[in-house]
């Protein structure tokens, strides 16, 4: 794929992260199971690494990348203990539903 | 070509990002999100990002998805217990992404340089390259990620351990 740079511009990775991200953040305010919330967190971590990876090719400089590395190394720690959270929850409540969870709600 | 491989990729991936939020089944959401993170590795092939790609389809497709899976199949999760916002409140969040959607768009037509002409390097992306920028300037992150995984493991394990009454 040597002339990927050269053909595609790269505005239609930013529209296309754009949009991915808009996903993640429509998901997180439509859906009420934690868990398909937590997957919408997932897709937002992945178009700002996509972006993230446009920007290192096209300006030639492989730093982004490393800090594309960095950001999954985050986005599993986060779902571990998100999904183990969750877990002690569905154990206390017997349900994933947020609307569930608002002993902290003022 | 590569404008045709793009094409196809990125409505690959939005389309099968659109299924997660619209599934009714959990697990239909998981199954799509799985093809969503392939068609992002796809991108980052076509950006020669090899390195990276190896690495997403490792963490993304073979390590956080099977954990989701598991999780949901644990949990019994299936569409008739699935809750569900109102629609008023669903269609609320679908003008507030795109609201999002569109300021987002207004601010890169206002503030984009458009055209980098730099001569692009094809070999930014290979192991060799990633590994020593990761060894060399950001040795310190590396290594503090490994305490971050420590203390997330310890964590997970203690969080979804049963108590005892």
């Amino acid at each position: 794929m040597e002339n990927t740079i050269q053909t595609v511009p790269q505005n239609w990775y930013l529209l296309l992260s754009a949009f991915l991200f808009c996903i993640g953040v429509m998901g997180v305010l439509m859906r009420r199971n934690a868990i398909i919330i937590l997957m919408c967190i997932e897709l937002m971590l992945n178009s700002v690494n996509l972006l993230l990876v446009s920007f290192s090719a096209y300006n030639g400089n492989s730093d982004g990348q490393v800090f594309v590395f960095f950001i999954m190394v985050v986005a599993a720690a986060e779902v571990a203990v998100g999904l183990a959270l969750l877990m002690s929850i569905y154990r206390n409540v017997a349900s994933t539903d947020i609307n569930v969870l608002n002993k902290l709600k003022w | 070509m590569s404008q045709l491989i793009f094409f196809i990729l990125s409505s690959l991936t939005i389309v099968s990002a659109l299924g997660v939020l619209f599934a009714k089944n959990p697990m239909y959401s998981v199954l799509s999100l799985i093809v969503c993170f392939f068609t992002v590795a796809g991108h980052y092939i076509m950006l020669n990002a090899q390195f990276l790609a190896i690495v997403h389809l490792i963490v993304y497709a073979g390590a956080i998805m099977v954990l989701f899976l598991f999780v949901v199949m644990l949990l019994n999760l299936n569409a008739e217990t699935e809750p569900h916002k109102t629609s008023k409140l669903k269609f609320a969040a679908v003008i507030a992404g795109g609201v999002l959607f569109l300021t987002i768009i207004a601010s890169l037509k206002a503030g984009i340089p458009v055209g980098y002409h730099l001569p692009a390097k094809s070999n930014i992306g290979l192991v060799e390259i990633v590994g020593q920028k990761l060894f060399t300037d950001f040795l310190l992150p590396f290594e503090v990620s490994s305490i971050l995984f420590l203390s997330a493991m310890i964590g997970s394990v203690v969080l979804a351990k049963k108590e005892k009454r």
